[in-house]
């Protein structure tokens, strides 16, 4: 006899409360088997959520402190030298200079930003007797284009700050934690750092977790170029140099060209490995996407691998399910069942298994996802460890495409039983 | 006329082709009650699964209530198993995890009938071979005459037209195998079609006629 294929199946029977009891008949009665089939697919779908959001949890917790810092910078900063050359002995110490900035600018046209940078560390910050360990920075306002100092109350240094050398400064949480009491408003306070008295008119709100130039944000005060200069009697020294790369350019190019301009300049070797200290952000920032990038295709190849085994699982058990109902499918051909009624039941059972087990996965990975979020936010605000509602729904389909193809086998297998096969004695 | 065989030709293929039926002409009329009988391998197991449209003929013509049976798709198979036809098995064949009711009304839900209605009938039809009170019983809770009155039930609760019994009384013991036959015989009385396979001669006797095949052939 030909097989019919020009119905699938009914879907009307699908709502039908007859459909469901046979199901569920078949699935309850053989409790464990069931239970620990559907434990394959519960933990394949669980581990692949639960990988997935804590995969993308700890990149937002990274994303949030990197956040504010671009991405395409890189630092200069000098060191003495490795090598001897031209009468210069090896160990000199040389500083990058103020008259560097237009040499620079004119060799290498691919910087965006150029902006010099002044350092002081260990220094001591009081406000009437309150002591704080501070660092000093001496920066022009584009710097906050590099790292951003995220201002939560007042404002940022600007140019006029820069022209006047004025005393001002930009402080982190931590300095006004030390030494303001609780709610006292530290904008306009007068705070002294070595013996020089600095107008409060911003507060940062970085993080000591991120990244940030020249230390931890949270205890840096944050002051004038020109300022630091004469303060510190630092003359036309420049500590560290930041720059940004035009779109386009690779930051790791700039820095070499950059360093080539300065050991000219400076009479360094040009093989001198030391003396020029080089960091690329965004070499930084692209390893880190690149390990969550293979942290992502690991969490996949674990997560469907498990479910995969799962699937197969399912379709084994299912097999020899159906071997040992061949009495009663050859029954129910037998007094009418068409194949297509067979297929239904067979792959029905196949699916609400596969998908039951699927959803308690998800539901628990969600569940579990959510207090390691909540617990994460009190610390990391921006942390997101939560899968999306959309990734839930694309998990479900996937589930049922899956039920689908691990009851294929079953399903051919339960076709192929024929109603003589009732009538056999077994 | 209810059965008509003409010419029925059946051959198992395979290494070596087995040439079972060799040409079978049968009329039954409606109402009879009819016994086919014959030695194993005689080929009545499978002039009865060509009756029941369970198996294919190669030759020849096989026409049930006017209906010409011949190269049937599997589904429409089925259709006209469900509604033409009522099966009783030797070994029963009821479906274990179901109680009785839902045994005799699962060739309804083939049909697409609601699960009120079939429950229903299958629960008057229980009453007509009097096992209303076992409606809720599993086959595993009754004797071997409960099990196959049940399955009598479900044979009938399609309004089938004819009844194909395969040794229907091939697991029963004496007393069962009378009550048994007294159901079919009742039921014959009330107009339906009958055909029972046994190789009993006692069962054979209680039939309207017999008939005999030796070698694939009615003698």
């Amino acid at each position: 006899m030909k097989t019919s294929t020009t119905q699938f199946f009914n879907p009307a029977r699908l709502f039908d409360r007859d459909q469901w009891e046979e199901i569920f008949d078949s699935l309850s009665r053989n409790k464990t088997r069931t239970f620990l089939t559907a434990f394959g697919i519960f933990w394949g779908v669980f581990m692949l959520v639960l990988l997935m959001g804590g995969g993308q949890g700890l990149q937002s917790m990274l994303a949030t402190n990197f956040a504010g810092f671009a991405n395409n910078s890189g630092f200069i900063m000098a060191n003495s030298t490795s090598e001897a050359y031209k009468g210069f002995k090896k160990g000199r110490k040389w500083q990058i200079e103020t008259a560097d900035l237009p040499l620079i600018r004119s060799s290498v046209p691919e910087i965006d930003i150029l902006s010099p940078m002044l350092g002081s560390w260990g220094n001591t910050a009081t406000y009437s007797n309150n002591k704080s360990n501070v660092s000093v920075q001496g920066k022009y306002p584009d710097a906050d284009l590099i790292d951003d100092p995220k201002i939560k109350q007042g404002r940022g240094l600007n140019d006029v700050d820069v022209q006047q050398q004025r005393k001002v400064c930009v402080v982190g949480t931590r300095i006004v934690e030390e030494l303001f009491t609780k709610g006292e408003d530290p904008l306009g306070k007068f705070i002294a750092v070595n013996g020089i008295y600095y107008q409060i008119v911003g507060v940062s709100n970085k993080s000591g977790n991120g990244i940030s130039i020249g230390g931890n944000a949270t205890t840096t005060v944050h002051i004038p170029y020109t300022t630091m200069q004469n303060a510190y009697n630092r003359g036309n020294d420049i500590d560290i140099l930041c720059l940004t790369a035009r779109e386009g350019y690779k930051m790791s190019d700039i820095q070499k060209k950059v360093e080539r301009v300065l050991k000219r300049k400076h009479l360094i070797h040009p093989d001198d490995t030391q003396a020029v200290v080089k960091v690329n952000a965004e070499a930084i920032f692209s390893m880190v996407d690149n390990l969550f990038a293979g942290v992502s295709i690991l969490v996949w190849m674990i997560g469907l691998g498990t479910l995969f085994a799962g699937a197969i699982g399912v379709s084994n058990i299912m097999v020899v399910t159906v071997k040992e109902r061949t009495t009663e499918i050859g029954i129910r051909r037998a007094i009418g069942a068409t194949p297509n009624d067979i297929l239904a039941m067979i792959m029905s059972e196949s699916i609400v298994l596969t998908l039951i087990a699927g959803m308690s996965g998800i539901v628990f990975a969600v569940l579990i996802l959510q207090v390691v979020e909540q617990s994460v936010q009190a610390d990391t605000p921006g942390a997101v460890f939560q899968i999306t509602f959309a990734i839930a729904v694309g998990a479900a389909l996937m589930l049922t495409t899956l039920g689908v193809l691990a009851g294929l086998a079953p399903t051919l297998r339960a076709m192929q039983i024929k109603p003589v096969d009732a009538m056999r004695e077994d | 006329m209810m059965i008509s065989l003409k010419g029925i030709h059946k051959t198992y293929k395979g290494a070596q082709p087995l040439h079972v039926l060799k040409g079978i002409d049968l009329n039954i009329e409606e109402g009879e009650f009819v016994a086919i009988m014959g030695a194993s391998g005689s080929g009545k197991s499978t002039l009865l699964n060509i009756l029941g449209i369970l198996d294919d003929y190669d030759e020849g013509e096989y026409t049930l209530n006017g209906t010409l049976i011949k190269d049937l798709s599997e589904t429409k198979a089925a259709e006209y198993r469900n509604r033409m036809i009522g099966f009783v098995f030797q070994s029963f064949n009821l479906i274990p995890y179901k109680d009785a009711m839902e045994n005799v009304a699962l060739p309804l839900f083939y049909q697409g009938v609601s699960r009120r209605k079939r429950n229903e009938l299958a629960l008057e039809y229980l009453d007509k071979v009097g096992l209303k009170d076992w409606a809720h019983h599993l086959p595993s809770e009754m004797s071997g005459g409960q099990k196959q009155r049940v399955a009598i039930a479900r044979a009938l609760i399609t309004h089938p037209q004819i009844i194909l019994a395969d040794e229907p009384t091939g697991a029963l013991d004496s007393k069962t195998t009378v009550e048994v036959m007294e159901l079919l015989k009742d039921l014959n009385k009330q107009g339906l079609t009958i055909v029972v396979v046994t190789h009993e001669q006692d069962v054979g006797e209680q039939t309207n006629r017999i008939i005999h095949i030796v070698d694939g052939q009615i003698v």
